[in-house]
């Protein structure tokens, strides 16, 4: 399923909304959470999952087609945690 | 780093605040795109939403795990787990927004 199939899905199901509002709904959404976790913030989707940032400390890496250190500086990483709903739902209990 | 945790009521003021819904009904148009995403994801079906990222679900074989504490072999079933892959996007700015 692709963004544009979700947003088919829902304005569908709310014929009293105009579809270039239910894409506005759906982009917000997805926006909310993006934003959040640039602000270093976590949403929680109970039953759903937990979106939240990871810190990657600093290191040192290597070029691996020529072996080369490179000093790798400290960043964060967006992770996201199944909740335990669906983790169920997604084998059969 | 603040660290505040958003909930469905964060998404669904959003919501609110972006088209003339009422409260009620944005609530529920977030609980409506979550269900659609978990369902297609049970069927197996990849969820892919550009510039956010893609959900899949992967096969994981049985294998025999450990119980770390007591050391007993215990068996792993073989189950299904969904991972999310961020979009370069989301990384980019979830990167740069935690700088420091």
């Amino acid at each position: 399923m692709i963004r544009s199939e979700l947003i088919q899905k829902i304005a569908d199901e709310n014929p009293h909304l105009y579809q270039r509002d239910v894409e506005g709904i759906v982009n917000t959404i997805f926006e909310e959470i993006t934003n959040a976790m640039s602000r270093g913030d976590r949403v929680e989707l109970r039953g759903f999952g937990a979106f939240s940032v990871k810190k990657r400390d600093a290191r040192v890496g290597r070029n691996p087609r020529t072996g080369e250190s490179v000093q790798v500086e400290e960043k964060h990483v967006p992770f996201f945690k199944t909740g335990k709903l669906l983790r169920d739902r997604l084998n059969g209990k | 780093m603040s660290e505040k945790t958003l909930t469905r009521m964060d998404l669904s003021e959003a919501v609110f605040r972006e088209v003339g819904l009422s409260r009620n009904d944005s609530a529920q148009l977030v609980e409506s795109l979550l269900e659609h995403m978990s369902d297609a994801l049970v069927k197996g079906e990849q969820v892919k939403i550009s510039s956010f990222g893609t959900f899949s679900v992967r096969e994981k074989a049985a294998r025999v795990g450990r119980n770390p504490k007591t050391g007993e072999e215990v068996p792993i079933n073989p189950r299904r787990v969904l991972t999310f892959r961020p979009s370069h996007l989301m990384k980019d700015r979830v990167a740069s927004g935690n700088k420091r």
